[in-house]
């Protein structure tokens, strides 16, 4: 098996898109929120909604880690920099990230040093390289990427390396769609749930979802075969009333999780009593923080940083587009003055933010004259 | 069908990396920038090369830098692209080169075997590729001034017989042409630096394709509309231009585009489109429905264009854009490179 | 975040430890198999990776039980055609209006 052709099959796709069809009541009007911004991206690259009938509506949540990141944390982690014999490590999402005097990439083409990295260890392997210099490791991601940052900093102690630091911006994403769900705006029918969070932290963690608030949720693989099995396993429940939590993404994804993955995150890191998430404000218990015992390579201790909150530009509606209130081109700035050129907020920068995407993908096709079908 | 391009003024306060891309900030600096302090007024296109007439005599003449790092990788080092990238340049406009100058600037510090590899394979190039090196000047800056050494070559050409390129003579129903597996050069650089720890089966695909564009000539010459050659910026990028240029739609059939496993799986890894890297050993040609056939039999047939395929057509709409579309009937809209194409983890 | 991709362990390594080549098309990584270790792991296994990691063995069986599913889905859609066929019903499903999805050639 090659596990990404297989699901890609031109056969089975249009077999699966007809089964929607066929399970879809033309009589109403469905809107299912894809949490995680890997199925934005999904969906827009493989053009699955060309596959779906009008009447399903998928709203993109806020499951996007650059997006949700405040300003003010990137300020913070190029302030780091500005001292001599610092390297600023992260992954190629941060690099064109603005912050208030610029991006990451904009701070390297004034000296800066500034590197990509693949992975939190090749980051400790710039530590190892360069004795003499400061490493300073952005961390951001949901519970995927958390389990490999908690293990680089135990190698790093283990190693005894001082010369590393991490600035953990690591988030949770149960919060976040608590804070969905509060909403009042909201009217999401069903969740198609972020498939490689739940790689770690397993299925059970959504079964709130399904009982007290009543949605059905199917944790749901990438390729466009998973999507679309995942739509008709929400449509098949909601035409029998139900509301469960499922696994589509059963070959990768065990229902208890990860444990191993759970336990090297218990032992690096605690639970911050809140944080911000850009665009939806303060929510308690959402983020992680390196917890005493790693305290020697929290960044945040090792650095003295501005913590400055900087809020959105009145006219930037990031917040509404990232909780699926308002479609990116209903934001003022849309098109305008944000654009993936000159983005104003992350959600233009991010490969996976909903207003990148959708820029490249729908705006851009809606501003040419018919497409042929 | 001709759309003028919108007046583009360069706003930025200063240069970025992303102006050397190849994607629309480069663009944004040669039209708003370049283009109306130094080029005439010409309300031709900006292509790869000039045609310029001296004495009623026409000549192609073009001129490119060469920065690469690392200077050597799997499949080729700077002195080739440097050859190749220029003869290259002429071929796509429909001229084939005849004779290159050369500048290098040189870091102070830079080992001598070094220097010596880069000016034997360019030699070697230049050789394979029938063109003469017929001077040059060299500069030597202080340590930390020049990343080991770059290089500019300017290659002067004569025009192919039986070819007249202009965007401007595409019309709906064209047939689009690529010569060859497309990512293989970008990748492999990216791959080179060792930054990323992934090791691959590849190497650059750099090349000379004035062979491959002669026998195009030959055998299709009068419905050949348009040639170029996807650099930085890859596929997407040529074709955006393209369109842009000619005022129509590009539509291309994914699954049609050749692409080596090797490059499809580091794409998949870093979250990269094969249809933004860059290529130094390909080319893409619009050519007219009824040559269609014997223009991709004669590439087929030529040595090294076996695996030329066509990857899709030109329409009249969605105008100025290309399109793709998946094996399953979706599609989307693919634009030119933002910036460096970066990768990305989620 | 969401960016993993299945990839074949090719060969365990040594050095570092608990970590392993692994294929992924035609390009070789090494990755950190910390977090898949205690399920057992060796070469031939299928293995998803993220940032470097591998984060969860893709279950063969789990692949092929769904690709089967979802191929017989396609064959009970024809099935159900064809009893269709047979009813003398009025109350048939209106003609679709979405058009069919594209066959693999341009026109």
């Amino acid at each position: 098996m090659r596990y990404v052709d297989e699901f890609r099959e031109p056969e089975l796709i249009s077999q699966t898109s007809e089964e929607i069809r066929r399970l879809a009541d033309p009589g109403r009007h469905y809107r299912f929120m894809e949490v995680c911004g890997g199925h934005t991206h999904a969906i827009y690259r493989f053009g699955l909604k060309d596959l779906l009938p009008p009447n399903i509506e998928l709203v993109h949540g806020p499951g996007c880690p650059v997006c949700v990141l405040p300003m003010g944390r990137i300020d913070d982690g190029l302030s780091m920099v500005a001292g001599e014999g610092v390297i600023f490590s992260a992954f190629g999402d941060m690099m064109r990230v603005p912050g208030t005097h610029g991006s990451p990439l904009e701070h390297k083409a004034r000296g800066a040093d500034i590197r990509i990295v693949y992975s939190p260890a090749d980051a400790l392997k710039l530590a190892r390289a360069n004795p003499g210099r400061h490493v300073m490791f952005f961390a951001i991601g949901f519970e995927t990427t958390a389990p490999s940052t908690a293990l680089t900093l135990i190698r790093a102690k283990a190693e005894g390396i001082r010369n590393f630091s991490v600035f953990c911006n690591h988030v949770t994403i149960i919060p976040a769609i608590r804070a969905i769900l509060d909403s009042p705006d909201m009217r999401i029918d069903a969740f198609i749930g972020p498939g490689h969070v739940s790689t770690v932290i397993g299925c059970r963690p959504y079964e709130w979802i399904a009982r007290h608030e009543g949605k059905p949720i199917v944790v749901s693989g990438f390729e466009p075969l998973d999507v679309l099995q995942s739509v008709v396993m929400i449509l098949r429940q909601m035409q029998r009333g139900e509301a469960r939590v499922e696994n589509q993404y059963r070959r990768v994804v065990p229902w208890d999780g990860n444990r191993a993955a759970l336990k090297v995150m218990a032992e690096v890191f605690t639970l911050r009593s809140y944080f911000e998430w850009r665009g939806m404000g303060f929510i308690s218990q959402s983020a992680l923080a390196l917890n005493d015992e790693y305290s020697d390579w929290d960044a945040e201790k090792h650095f003295s940083i501005p913590g400055i909150r900087v809020t959105d530009p009145k006219a930037a509606q990031c917040g509404e587009v990232l909780k699926g209130v308002l479609k990116p081109a209903q934001c003022k700035l849309f098109g305008n003055e944000c654009t993936p050129e000159r983005p104003v907020g992350a959600l233009m920068v991010s490969s996976e933010g909903s207003c990148a995407a959708y820029y490249q993908y729908e705006h851009r096709k809606s501003q040419l004259v018919s497409i042929p079908a | 069908m001709v759309v003028a391009s919108p007046r583009i003024r360069f706003r930025d306060a200063q240069i970025e990396m992303a102006h050397g891309a190849g994607g629309t900030a480069s663009r944004r600096l040669i039209e708003g920038l370049f283009a109306p302090l130094l080029f005439d007024s010409s309300t031709e296109p900006l292509g790869d090369s000039a045609h310029i007439s001296i004495n009623g005599t026409r000549l192609a003449i073009t001129a490119d830098s060469f920065v690469v790092s690392p200077l050597r990788f799997p499949g080729g080092s700077i002195g080739e692209l440097a050859v190749n990238g220029t003869v290259n340049d002429l071929a796509v406009s429909g001229a084939r080169a005849e004779a290159l100058v050369v500048t290098y600037v040189l870091e102070a510090g830079l080992p001598t075997e070094i220097l010596e590899a880069e000016v034997r394979a360019m030699g070697r190039a230049a050789h394979a590729a029938g063109v003469t090196i017929a001077g040059g000047d060299t500069k030597v800056v202080e340590h930390g001034k020049a990343d080991r050494m770059y290089i500019t070559t300017a290659g002067v050409g004569r025009l192919i017989p039986g070819l007249q390129c202009s965007a401007r003579s595409a019309r709906p129903g064209d047939a689009i042409l690529l010569s060859g597996p497309i990512g293989d050069h970008g990748i492999t650089i990216l791959l080179a630096r060792g930054e990323l720890d992934l090791e691959a089966d590849l190497s650059s695909d750099t090349r000379p394709v004035i062979g491959l564009v002669e026998a195009l000539a030959e055998a299709a010459g009068p419905g050949v509309r348009w040639m170029r050659d996807p650099t930085r910026g890859g596929v997407a990028t040529a074709l955006n231009e393209f369109a842009r240029d000619c005022g129509l739609g590009v539509f291309l059939c994914e699954e049609r585009v050749p692409v080596r496993d090797a490059v499809r799986g580091a794409c998949e890894l870093l979250g990269l489109d094969p249809l933004h890297i860059a290529n130094e050993g390909q080319f893409l040609a619009v050519v007219a429905p009824e040559y269609a056939d014997a223009a991709l039999d004669a590439l087929q047939r030529t040595p090294g264009g076996r695996e030329a395929r066509v990857i899709g057509e030109v329409r009249a709409q969605p105008a100025c854009a290309v399109l793709v579309s998946t094996s399953y009937g979706g599609t989307r809209i693919v634009d030119m490179l933002v910036g460096d194409p970066l990768p990305r983890i989620c | 975040m969401c960016l993993a991709i299945p990839g074949m362990i090719v060969s365990l390594a040594g050095d570092p430890a608990h970590s392993a080549l692994v294929e992924v098309v035609g390009v070789r990584r090494r990755v950190d198999i910390s977090l898949v270790e205690p399920e057992g792991i060796g070469p031939g296994d299928w293995v998803l990776i993220h940032v470097g990691f591998a984060m969860s063995k893709i279950r063969q069986q789990d692949a092929e039980d769904q690709l089967r599913m979802l191929t017989a889905l396609g064959e009970t859609e024809a099935a159900m055609e064809e009893v269709r066929g047979y009813s003398t019903d009025d109350t048939d499903p209106p003609p679709r209006e979405h058009p069919q999805p594209k066959g693999r050639s341009f026109p």
